[in-house]
């Protein structure tokens, strides 16, 4: 079975952001970029389904920068064996994601394709179950587990109250948690494997996709500061504070 | 204008996010309609019906809809929503499983997660962790969104809307609940909680959280945890507070061993007075505490739990 992986390129999650001074974006030049770590825990569960002999091939998709090619090369560096570029200027949403998966879906006809289930950088939590739409696929978001037996796929999900199991049919989409499992690091010789290994570049257009947004940002501010607080001397004070000055308690 | 809300249930009862998702319906304006889609639902339905500003509810009810799968509520809701000019879902688990998908169908955006109505098409909604707040203005024609319940208050149950059951089916066959495995609790429930109680990695272990436990008794809290205490196995992962986990607004919020990665901040900095208890005086977490105390928990909670 073919495996299709999506990963993102965004800012680093140690990194503290800075809101630019005329409020058009948050500032990314000269800013450490990473793989999302959802999309590192999505390309970590392939490798172990390949591993399993579960999956036969694993294919690595991103859309984004030129620069996008770094998190690609780290994908194949990790096991994925090849990768595609859809190489795009200017931001795309969830939506145009969507549609353009949609389509690398319909070209390589994977039996599984797994994902992030949120970018750290815009939060949407949206293009896996929007896939899911445009391709009729079932969807396993928020996994923990997943179990692939002969034509189905079970899959552990997170929810609010704890955890919740379903069965989908393959093809389907599945969505990483944090404790899906724990990604592994590159080694040196599989980083200098990973550069002969095949990366193809293509375009929206090539894929025949219009990205157009209908939403547009504003603005983006920094959220409101809180005050600085007060360091209390004893527990006795501490409730005192919470009963009286806060009255909380 | 009119508002399609998508409620979250148990199917006996409706999940508190709905009420505070209602009231930001009322804030774009226009007739609130709520969907409930459930089996054996008409107890959450009849819950629906008294929110305030809501003036119908309408009721799926099929085996099909039972557990919320997202590939068949999806169908449904994108057949109703087309005569609609919003459709709202809470930003609960169910609510972001299901939406995209909506929006898809429908072949608009999804605004996740919004924290402010500015207008009937601009929002505001925190990234970045919520270390950025965007405003953002949507061109569809049917705007879906979802509503961050700590965002919002919640709608007041003293309405009577009409009640109206829905023939329609709809069932990909494609997916299938198998099990589940809820965490059984006699505590408030999480984000609905007024006070709220975490722990972290310096709890050291999951027996610990037994000194949160006694606080929390004594203060009618809800008790939480930090990714690094979900992570080392303390404590289940619906407990996590945070960008990945679950986002909280109490009244008082106390981080116990909790260092105050952003990722953590993310979850709780909302809160209306923070406090920290942790040994380590120069823990990011005392930058947003109200009241910080630097002591070794394993005496401050006893000392605070005799004190209170």
């Amino acid at each position: 079975m073919k495996v299709l992986v999506a990963v993102k390129r965004v800012i680093d999650y140690n990194v503290k952001i800075r809101v630019k001074a005329d409020n058009t974006d948050v500032d990314l030049t000269n800013v450490k970029m990473a793989m999302n770590p959802f999309c590192e825990i999505a390309v970590e569960e392939a490798v172990r389904l390949k591993e399993k002999g579960v999956a036969t091939e694993i294919v690595v998709v991103s859309i984004g920068p030129k620069e996008a090619q770094e998190q690609l090369r780290t994908a194949l560096a990790l096991g994925a064996d090849r990768a595609i570029l859809v190489e795009t200027a200017d931001k795309v949403d969830s939506l145009g994601v969507a549609k353009i998966l949609a389509k690398v879906v319909a070209d390589e006809q994977p039996g599984l394709v797994i994902m992030g289930k949120q970018s750290i950088d815009s939060d949407n939590n949206q293009t896996g179950q929007m896939l899911g739409a445009l391709t009729g696929m079932p969807q396993g978001t928020f996994a923990s587990e997943v179990a692939v037996d002969g034509e189905k796929v079970s899959v552990t999900r997170e929810i609010d109250g704890g955890l919740q199991t379903v069965a989908l049919n393959l093809p389907a989409i599945v969505t990483t948690d944090l404790r899906l499992n724990e990604p592994r690091y590159a080694s040196l010789p599989n980083i200098m494997k990973a550069k002969k290994k095949p990366l193809d570049v293509k375009t929206p257009a090539d894929l025949g996709v219009d990205v157009a947004s209908k939403v547009k940002t504003l603005k983006v501010e920094a959220p409101a500061a809180r005050s600085a607080g007060i360091k209390v001397g004893s527990v006795d004070e501490l409730v005192e504070k919470l009963k009286n000055e806060a009255k909380v308690i | 204008m009119g508002i399609l809300v998508v409620a979250d249930h148990n199917n006996a009862s409706l999940l508190g996010a709905t009420a505070n998702t209602v009231t930001a319906a009322q804030k774009i304006g226009g007739e609130i309609t709520v969907l409930v889609a459930g089996s054996n639902c008409a107890d959450a339905a009849a819950e629906a019906a008294k929110l305030n500003g809501v003036s119908k509810v309408l009721v799926a009810d099929n085996a099909a809809y039972e557990h919320l799968l997202a590939e068949n509520v999806s169908l449904l809701v994108a057949e109703l929503g087309k005569d609609f000019t919003h459709v709202l879902a809470p930003a609960t688990s169910n609510g972001k499983n299901i939406l995209p998908r909506v929006a898809a169908l429908l072949d608009v955006a999804q605004i996740s997660e919004i924290i402010a109505v500015e207008s009937a098409d601009t929002f505001k909604r925190p990234i970045y962790a919520g270390n950025a707040i965007a405003t953002i203005q949507s061109e569809d024609a049917i705007k879906v969104i979802t509503v961050r319940a700590t965002g919002f208050d919640a709608a007041a149950a003293d309405g009577s809307a009409s009640i109206e059951a829905l023939a329609s089916v709809q069932d990909a066959g494609k997916s299938a609940f198998v099990g589940a495995e809820l965490a059984k609790s006699d505590r408030p429930e999480l984000t609905a909680a007024k006070v709220i109680i975490s722990g972290g990695r310096g709890m050291g272990n999951g027996e610990n959280f037994e000194l949160l436990n006694k606080v929390a008794d004594k203060l009618g809290a809800a008790v939480g945890a930090s990714r690094a205490a979900v992570d080392a196995g303390f404590v289940p992962n619906d407990m996590q507070v945070g960008q990945t986990g679950k986002i909280v607004a109490p009244e008082l919020y106390i981080a116990v061993g909790i260092s105050g990665a952003i990722q953590h901040l993310a979850g709780m900095k909302d809160s209306k007075v923070i406090v920290a208890i942790n040994k380590d005086e120069e823990a990011p977490i005392f930058q947003v505490a109200d009241y910080g105390l630097v002591a070794d928990l394993f005496s401050a909670l006893p000392e605070l739990e005799g004190k209170l």
